[in-house]
């Protein structure tokens, strides 16, 4: 029997993000229709979403767990199990690679010592560059960093953003400038 | 005489606070929603007709025309907004709805009261997290001054508005992959007809409208659409905002007149190919387009010019690569970016751009033979126009017109054992 289907966990969601969910799914002519913004409000809350979730998503909705599998493994930015504290994502598409962001992650994986796709050791970031196109051209090479949108990225604005990210209380240089 | 822009759309672009519903209405803002209410939806939509408004999502399909498919008495009707932006090179949506999100959401609810629809939904794609809630302060603020809602501004007419964020899947930007996900569901195509127009989201008529299509509205109603057209040509009414990128002085988005404007000005206006080099080639329209050459740069920015010139202006973007540039490492790039964006429903896309990809790679190494590559080319030829939607069939425009126009430079890379461009370039792998 698919894991999923096995009787419901412990639900893992707050009261908080339920009252999302249930806020959702009374917006729509069909509860169905609040999959999307539910396993968001459950990625929120956990930092990804585990089967669990997905069990308390679908009894929320009135539809079966693997429904919500389905949905929840078909989209790239719901995370099946649990990224770094921080979520880089470096566009290598066509405007970011003719400026350069091969470098942008060369310089970026030596710089947190983590190769792309990975996490680093002390769970601080994971690395990304297969996604698509940020839509960020016009500062290309970009990146974004959690929802934050870095353009422009030179050698030292990657080492202002790793230093940033390693000392977030420390005055910013301002990397989010570029945006 | 320098290239100037022409600001319409844009024209409210870094004024103060006009992201916030109070600095919007001191430029005018929510006019054009009074001034649609009281004309009533036959007049807005012969507005829009005169307008010549086509749209700006891809396909330039007439705004008005496409209203007009839905059947009479046939309710309740939805209205989506795209908003998934993904094409590669394609940006102008993210600067509509950072720097004017409530443009937008005033365009939405004339679009709505056109359609008399009873939803408007704005499908923004989850990487632009930061806009969508952005967004969400907009419309809670259209609520509160009563444009949204129940009985909008005393008229009778309730419309529910809601921001709905996708999660990462470029195919959500075809329209009827977009309803799939608005319904919770995978995020893939349905087979048409029927049209979203006939049966779209909940089987109910249902128009889809790009995000800048919409934008385009309070100016419509305010100056007319006889006075949005006369900005461009008959053939290509209006402005556009286009997206400039790659090897330029200024990348950036630009807003002129159609038709009177031609790809040397646009060039222009972004400051010209970077480092004084030599134009190579460029991509108009997104990823999705094939490649125009330097003798293409004084073709108009008109629907038919860029059509005979062999391309499109598709989305509205320029991507313009120097003299440098390695055609079969961009399409390289493109091709993985479809591979990885396949939605798996139907074979000749799945498998197609898989091998496209796995060849591409070999060509790009200088690994692949002359044969792979005739191998590569015949993929393409079978995949185009056999693929359940676009998305596949475009997956192979871009590297087969580059094949066609840099020809020496493809074979060039068979058995070469590296790629011969980087490598005359003196450029690491
Ligand atoms: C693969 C694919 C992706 C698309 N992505 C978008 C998109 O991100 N935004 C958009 O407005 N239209 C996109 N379109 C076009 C839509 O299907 C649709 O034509 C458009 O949203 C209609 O709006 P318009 O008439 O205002 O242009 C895409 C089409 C395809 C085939």
């Amino acid at each position: 029997m698919p894991e999923t289907a096995s009787a419901p966990a412990p639900v893992a969601l707050s009261p908080a993000t339920l009252e999302r969910i249930r806020a959702a799914r009374d917006r729509y002519p069909s509860s169905r229709s609040a999959a999307l913004p539910a396993l968001w409000a459950a990625q929120d809350q956990l930092g990804h979403v585990p089967p669990e979730a997905m069990v308390a998503v679908a009894a929320e909705l009135g539809i079966g767990p693997a429904e919500v599998e389905a949905v929840a493994t078909f989209y790239a930015m719901y995370f099946r199990r649990p990224p770094g504290r921080h979520f880089v994502q470096v566009c290598r598409n066509v405007s970011c690679a003719l400026r350069g962001a091969d470098a942008v992650l060369r310089h970026l994986e030596a710089e947190l010592g983590v190769a792309d796709g990975g996490t680093s050791a002390d769970g601080l970031v994971t690395l990304e560059s297969t996604m698509e196109c940020l839509g960020a051209c016009g500062g290309a090479p970009a990146l974004q960093v959690d929802r934050y949108t870095v353009e422009n990225c030179s050698p030292e604005r990657c080492a202002a953003l790793v230093e940033r990210l390693r000392h977030p209380d420390a005055a910013s240089d301002g990397w989010e400038a570029g945006h | 005489m320098p290239v100037e822009e022409l600001r319409i759309l844009t024209r409210h672009l870094g004024q103060p606070q006009v992201t916030e519903r109070s600095g919007y209405e001191a430029v005018g803002g929510y006019q054009s929603l009074r001034k649609a209410l009281a004309m009533g939806p036959e007049a807005i939509t012969a507005e829009v007709k005169a307008s010549g408004l086509r749209g700006r999502g891809g396909a330039a399909f007439p705004t008005a025309t496409k209203w007009g498919f839905l059947p009479k008495g046939v309710f309740p009707r939805y209205l989506c907004v795209n908003a998934d932006e993904s094409e590669p090179g394609c940006f102008k949506d993210r600067v509509l709805l950072e720097a004017l999100p409530h443009q937008l959401v005033e365009g939405t609810l004339i679009a709505a009261f056109a359609l008399q629809a009873s939803h408007a939904f704005i499908y923004i794609r989850g990487e632009y997290r930061a806009q969508r809630e952005l967004l969400d302060r907009c419309v809670a603020e259209a609520y509160a001054a009563g444009y949204a809602g129940r009985d909008i501004l005393g008229s009778g007419w309730d419309c529910e508005l809601i921001v709905h964020g996708g999660a990462g899947a470029y195919i959500c930007g075809e329209e009827t992959a977009l309803l799939d996900s608005l319904e919770g569901l995978r995020g893939q195509p349905r087979l048409k007809p029927p049209f979203p127009a006939v049966r779209g989201l909940y089987g109910q008529p249902t128009v889809v409208n790009n995000v800048e299509t919409l934008s385009n509205l309070p100016y419509i109603l305010e100056h007319g659409g006889a006075a949005y057209a006369a900005h461009g040509t008959e053939a290509s009414p209006g402005t556009r905002l286009f997206c400039v990128s790659g090897h330029v002085e200024r990348p950036g988005t630009y807003e002129v007149p159609m038709g009177r404007t031609s790809f040397r000005d646009l060039l222009e206006l972004a400051g010209g190919v970077w480092g004084g080099r030599q134009l190579k080639a460029m991509q108009p329209g997104g990823g999705s387009m094939p490649v125009l050459g330097p003798e293409h740069l004084d073709v108009p920015l008109d629907f038919k010019a860029v059509a005979d010139a062999g391309s499109s202006l598709g989305a509205g973007a320029l991507v313009v690569m120097d003299e440098s540039t390695c055609l079969v490492e961009v399409s390289m790039r493109l091709v993985d970016f479809y591979h990885h964006e396949s939605c798996g429903k139907c074979v000749p896309c799945r498998e197609g751009t898989y091998f496209e990809s796995q060849l591409m790679h070999r060509l790009e190494a200088g690994l692949a033979s002359a044969d792979e590559l005739r191998t590569l080319a015949d993929i393409c030829e079978h995949m185009d126009g056999r693929c359940f939607c676009p998305l596949g069939d475009t997956a192979t425009w871009f590297v087969m017109s580059a094949y066609r126009m840099f020809r020496d430079e493809f074979e060039a890379h068979c058995g070469a054992g590296q790629c011969p461009v980087r490598a005359q370039a003196g450029r690491a792998a």
